[in-house]
């Protein structure tokens, strides 16, 4: 599948801030200082900010607000309401809390629990695709989940740790443990997803396997095409284990350590810790995307 | 609307007959010709007279070659097109409420007043029907001749799909496989028509009669043999003892 830029950093953007919703929306941390207002904004700049971004994957976005419509049916469209929802009920949590001292668990509640649905929304868009063996798996909702939680506790962190508001370091390193698992678990089911493995290949494609072995003869098209560039991206797959080796170190092994050393150090090494977790989080996203293989592409022979 | 319907009163569809088509391009072109100037926004090109030119088709016809176990290997041309799936993903995918499948024929379509141009629905289609168009910014999908089937204004041996009306080796046939008396349903039945992907689970309502089983082909002719040198001699002798062995 095509890696777009957009959809990686809205996925992994827009996670992180719903994660940090979630976190603020618990009531966790001091109800005052400094740090409320830093955790906030970063809150609400990351979500809405990833929001922005997945505008830009459009072609015709003058229809977008279209797409609150469908929900009913719709991943997208409930990844749009939730979305919504989530920022709204948290804008207003935040307005009160920062500016009129009023921090109404209720509320922060209600945000947290939209936020988390939205993450699952998300999941859910590429999770339901059965042309993608490798994202029609269970652990994919909890893939998006956990990188969520441990991004937006490790922005928590990282706010808190900047304004010298004081965090339980500990939390963090069991949730990135937790979390690096998780995408093992991940990483291991979609290694045997294949879309073989799914009952796929050029024979069911075409329907020729009751007379024999199929191979591509001659392509419909000299050109590139939609559906080539889309669905058959192939353009680094074959340095994924470097790739993948990157995202492991900065995303969860930097990280840990960076923990490790707040403990000992002072909470400003939360700061490093998260921006190296970012960094390895947009590596890894971008082989969710890149890995994917798509049964249409067996049309055209290609993976 | 972007629910599906349960069912639909009728099941518009295309057979597909490999055993018949040449593969001449001729149905992906009529589809061209006529959508561009029909239904919604015009099939575009892009870098038509350049280097790499490419464009929006909805109809595209793939060559395999398919090697039984025994006997020679064949080309297969096949057509490929929107199979207006009767569980059709692409429509329930649809955060906007463009895409639908009507109740009253079955048809899937897109209407692209409301399309964002996510394509999500494309992702969601196993068979690579769905085409973003890259002037519009809107997706682009057969039709089954929508603007053909039911125009009046039209001869009545028109009213059907371009492709289909265009074929010169008759391959191409339309009708309604809810009707199982229809020229189509019987067709399929008597050649085991097949659905493309069944393990998608789309109930794609096309179906593709398979190629006729070659008659006498038999093995390919091994011109390296025929050039052999002759044994002379012992061996010339040995040879043909061997070969009266069976």
């Amino acid at each position: 599948m095509h890696p777009a830029p957009s959809i990686i950093v809205f996925t992994v953007l827009s996670g992180l801030g719903l994660g940090l919703v979630f976190w603020l929306g618990l009531d966790l941390g001091p109800d005052w200082g400094a740090w409320r207002w830093v955790a906030c904004a970063l809150a609400l700049v990351l979500a809405g900010g990833g929001g922005v971004a997945s505008v830009g994957h459009l072609q015709n976005p003058k229809n977008a607000w279209r797409a609150f419509s469908q929900w009913r049916s719709s991943w997208l469209s409930r990844e749009g309401c939730l979305m919504v929802a989530a920022l709204g009920l948290f804008a207003l949590y935040a307005a009160l809390w920062c500016l009129a001292d009023l921090r109404l668990w209720g509320l922060g509640l209600l945000a947290a629990g939209f936020a988390l649905a939205t993450v699952y929304a998300t999941a859910m868009i590429y999770a339901q695709l059965k042309t993608v063996p490798r994202w029609h798996l269970t652990p994919t909702p909890c893939l998006f989940l956990a990188s969520a939680l441990v991004g937006g506790l490790l922005a928590f962190g990282a706010a808190r740790g900047v304004t010298g508001a004081g965090f339980p370091t500990g939390a963090a390193f069991l949730a990135l443990l937790v979390a690096a698992g998780i995408a093992v678990w991940w990483q291991t089911a979609a290694a045997g997803a294949r879309r073989i493995a799914a009952g796929s290949s050029m024979e069911t494609a075409t329907g020729l396997g009751s007379i024999g072995r199929v191979r591509p003869f001659e392509p419909p098209h000299t050109g590139p095409n939609y559906l080539l560039r889309e669905m058959a991206h192939v353009v680094a797959r074959r340095r994924a284990y470097q790739i993948r080796l990157i995202g492991a170190v900065l995303g969860f092994a930097v990280p840990l350590l960076f923990t490790l050393l707040a403990w000992v150090a002072g909470d400003w090494a939360l700061v490093p810790a998260f921006l190296s977790h970012v960094l390895g989080m947009l590596a890894l996203r971008w082989l969710f995307f890149a890995e994917a293989e798509h049964v249409q592409a067996l049309y055209y022979g290609a993976r | 609307m972007t629910s599906l319907p349960k069912t639909t009163e009728k099941k518009l569809g295309l057979v597909i007959d490999l055993d018949i088509c040449v593969g001449c391009h001729a149905c992906a072109v009529a589809c061209k010709e006529w959508n561009t100037g029909a239904y919604g926004a015009p099939l575009s090109d892009q870098d038509a007279y350049g280097a790499e030119p490419e464009g929006t088709w909805l109809n595209r016809i793939h060559s395999y070659e398919v090697t039984p176990r025994e006997g020679a290997a064949q080309i297969v041309h096949f057509p490929k097109s929107c199979l207006h799936c009767e569980d059709a993903p692409c429509v329930t995918v649809c955060p906007t409420g463009a895409s639908y499948k009507r109740q009253a024929d079955g048809i899937v379509l897109v209407n692209e007043d409301a399309c964002m141009g996510c394509g999500l629905c494309a992702w969601a289609c196993p068979y690579g029907a769905r085409e973003m168009d890259a002037a519009a910014g809107v997706m682009k999908k057969c039709t089954l001749c929508v603007d053909r089937i039911y125009n009046e204004n039209l001869a009545e041996e028109d009213r059907v799909p371009a492709c289909v009306r265009t074929c010169p080796a008759n391959a191409r046939h339309f009708g309604d496989f809810a009707d199982p008396d229809s020229e189509v349903s019987r067709m399929s039945a008597a050649r085991g028509g097949m659905a493309l992907m069944p393990e998608q689970e789309t109930k794609p309502v096309n179906r593709y009669l398979p190629p006729r089983p070659k008659d006498g082909a038999g093995a390919p002719v091994r011109l390296a043999e025929l050039a052999e040198p002759e044994a002379k001699g012992f061996l010339g002798w040995l040879d043909k003892a061997l070969a009266r062995l069976g």
